[in-house]
């Protein structure tokens, strides 16, 4: 009896790796161990070419803080405070613009739906550098939306909207609009109507009603939304970097310049683990933040 | 009669509410409901009665007619400018709010300020015996509990009227039959009309002061309980409220009318109405060899089935002539005796109860 135990439990941890082998091969070979070469990296010395040598230092993470042989600089701090609230403008961006789309496109005809839905989702499945591109022609110097900003003097004459720091943000929200809006409309699909009802048969109306009843059911596809939106665009490198110039830079770009332009692989790679750090301290402190809110379970992703 | 512009009158005329392009569901709806009455409006599901409460309510805007509320104009008004709360059929408990935020949130809404709304709540959450659960989330409530909240929510707002939209169909039948008898005390109370939808007859009896039934998108009667079921008005009403006979019959003149079980001797004065209607419980049941052969509409016949249901015993009669006659008897101390089925046996239907009704 007791061999015949044994003999299912071997199978069936047989059926396991054999299952679940190919996939574990995978992750392990293609992301584990890169990544954990790159996080190495953060710890050796830079060549003259930026490549890692010997000895181990903590010398990237310095530069990171903002050390160089010129003494301390404010720009890494000030990269990564822009990233930040590059990404928290486009998040709060697209949530706003998501909600009046996301109930428009509800109160459609049932067959209608799904064809507007794919309009919204369907450029996300082209080249981002393409449509990034086309957003630098329509925020350019001889722009109709750049005439419009340099006769309201926001932009002096000469120079367009792109690059600049509001380019980003559009690019940002218009890049990320579809990975807010689907988790959105999920969670409003489900919505129950009869609460907004019984919200309005209770004397609300307007943005009370919508406060009391609306926006409490689609919590947790919109907090899906914002770790969606917001986790991408705090690194993202194409907006940035084509739409953005050198005085709206982000984290991205920083990193990308340290593998690219004038090589530093350490340094880049402390940077890559800063940055980590910091979104996956977000990603838990927002986590704590769902649960406190209740009813936002399924806000994981 | 009764006062159109009294606080919690109703004054529907007209009312017609047509979804695209199909037959109205509310088809021309006139109707004076009474302030401080237990009204209810009765009808198969699709008669159109949640649709009239929900333009009661404001959810919908009639198609044509008025609607006065105490008097006033308030067809065009939006739901959360009337003085008209609901208890829906699934409660529609705010999930994300506890039972007391969820019975203080008409009150808030309105700007009561908290020391007064908490006061008002805490005395609801008495009156109906839910203050225990004051903390608790909607989802962690029993069905009986969470209908007891919703009837709170709308109670507190001291409305004009109460509307309830089947609020007591998901409930079990034993607790169902316990929230009626509160429901009702409740209202007499606290005295607020209240407008109570249900497809069920039994409900419709053991509550309401009056009743209106309804069948596609028309009232087809409206009166107190006693007159709707004991002089029901055409045969849709007969055979919704209770059991009945209902046979076609052809006046021959003396008080007599040709019908299927043979002619019958009746009191009612015989006007337009083409059809006789007798209910179960008003039928006289005898042994063939006893009955009293010297009165009127007496007939013999044969019990094909006899089914006991406690308090009575329903009969099917199949008389000499083949017509089944339906007959209910009470199985009290003063009943002689109860048949089987095959047992020979008289019926007796007195002319008296015999009801004409329309086709």
């Amino acid at each position: 009896m007791r061999t015949q135990v044994q003999n299912e439990a071997r199978r069936q941890g047989l059926r396991l790796w054999i299952t679940s082998g190919p996939g574990l091969f995978w992750i392990v070979l293609f992301l584990l161990i890169p990544s954990a070469v790159l996080l190495g990296i953060g710890f050796f010395s830079a060549d003259d070419y930026g490549s890692p040598i010997l000895p181990v230092t903590l010398q990237p993470f310095q530069q990171v803080a903002g050390y160089s042989l010129l003494g301390w600089d404010d720009g890494n701090i000030i990269i990564f405070l822009r990233s930040l609230a590059q990404a928290g403008i486009a998040t709060a961006v697209t949530a706003l613009l998501s909600y009046p789309l996301v109930f428009f496109i509800m109160t459609r005809p049932a067959a209608l739906r799904p064809l507007l839905l794919l309009f919204i989702v369907l450029p996300s499945w082209t080249n981002q550098v393409v449509r990034t591109y086309a957003w630098l022609e329509l925020l350019g110097p001889n722009a109709p939306v750049s005439w419009l900003a340099h006769a309201l003097h926001i932009v002096p004459p000469d120079l367009g909207i792109a690059p600049g720091t509001f380019a980003v943000t559009t690019g940002l929200a218009y890049n990320y609009l579809p990975y807010m809006m689907v988790p959105l409309y999920a969670s409003a699909e489900k919505l129950d109507w009869t609460l907004v009802e019984a919200g309005r048969d209770l004397y609300a109306s307007g943005l009370r009603l919508f406060w009391h009843t609306v926006f409490p059911q689609t919590l947790p596809g919109l907090l899906s939304g914002v770790i969606f939106v917001a986790i991408p665009a705090f690194g993202d490198y194409v907006v940035p970097q084509l739409l953005g110039g050198d005085r709206a830079l982000m984290i991205g770009s920083l990193i990308a310049n340290q593998f690219t332009e004038t090589p530093d692989w350490p340094y880049g790679a402390a940077l890559t683990i800063i940055m980590l750090v910091f979104t996956g301290a977000g990603l838990v402190a927002f986590r704590v933040l769902t649960r406190k809110l209740g009813g936002a379970g399924e806000a994981t992703i | 009669m009764s006062d159109t512009a009294a606080r919690g009158a109703i004054s529907l005329s007209g009312i017609t509410r047509i979804f695209s392009g199909m037959i109205p569901a509310v088809d021309r709806i006139d109707l004076e409901i009474r302030a401080g009455e237990f009204f209810t409006l009765l009808g198969p599901s699709g008669c159109g009665k949640t649709t009239l409460l929900r333009m009661i309510a404001g959810f919908e805007t009639p198609d044509a007619g008025t609607i006065l509320i105490s008097g006033r104009e308030m067809q065009d008004v939006p739901a959360h400018q009337r003085a008209v709360n609901t208890v829906f059929q699934s409660y529609a408990l705010f999930p994300h709010l506890n039972v007391a935020e969820n019975i203080g949130f008409g009150l808030r809404m309105r700007g009561v300020k908290k020391p007064e709304r908490k006061k008002r709540v805490d005395a609801m959450m008495e009156l109906l015996q839910i203050g225990a659960f004051a903390g608790r989330n909607a989802g962690q409530l029993s069905g009986g509990q969470r209908q007891r909240v919703a009837l709170a929510r709308a109670l507190v707002n001291e409305p004009e009227v109460v509307l309830l939209d089947e609020p007591l169909s998901a409930l079990d039948a034993k607790l169902r039959a316990e929230l009626q008898i509160e429901l009702l005390r409740m209202q007499k109370r606290l005295g607020m009309t209240f407008i109570f939808v249900t497809h069920d007859q039994h409900e419709a009896l053991v509550m309401s002061d009056r009743i209106g039934v309804m069948s596609r998108g028309q009232l087809q009667q409206v009166g107190p309980v006693l007159d709707v079921y004991e002089k029901p008005r055409n045969v849709f009403v007969a055979e919704f409220l209770g059991l009945s006979n209902i046979w076609p019959m052809t006046a021959a003149g003396g008080g007599v009318g040709q019908t299927p079980i043979g002619p019958l001797q009746i009191t009612a004065p015989m006007g337009a109405e083409r059809q006789v209607m007798i209910r179960p419980e008003k039928i006289w049941l005898y042994n063939d060899s006893q009955a009293p052969r010297d009165r009127p509409n007496v007939f013999s016949g044969v019990v094909r089935e006899a089914i006991y249901m406690g308090a009575s015993t329903q009969y099917r009669v199949e008389l000499t002539g083949g017509a089944i006659v339906l007959a209910l008897d009470t199985n009290n101390a003063a009943a002689e005796r109860s048949w089987r089925a095959g047992e020979a046996v008289a019926v007796e239907l007195k002319p008296d109860n015999i009801m004409l009704i329309e086709g």
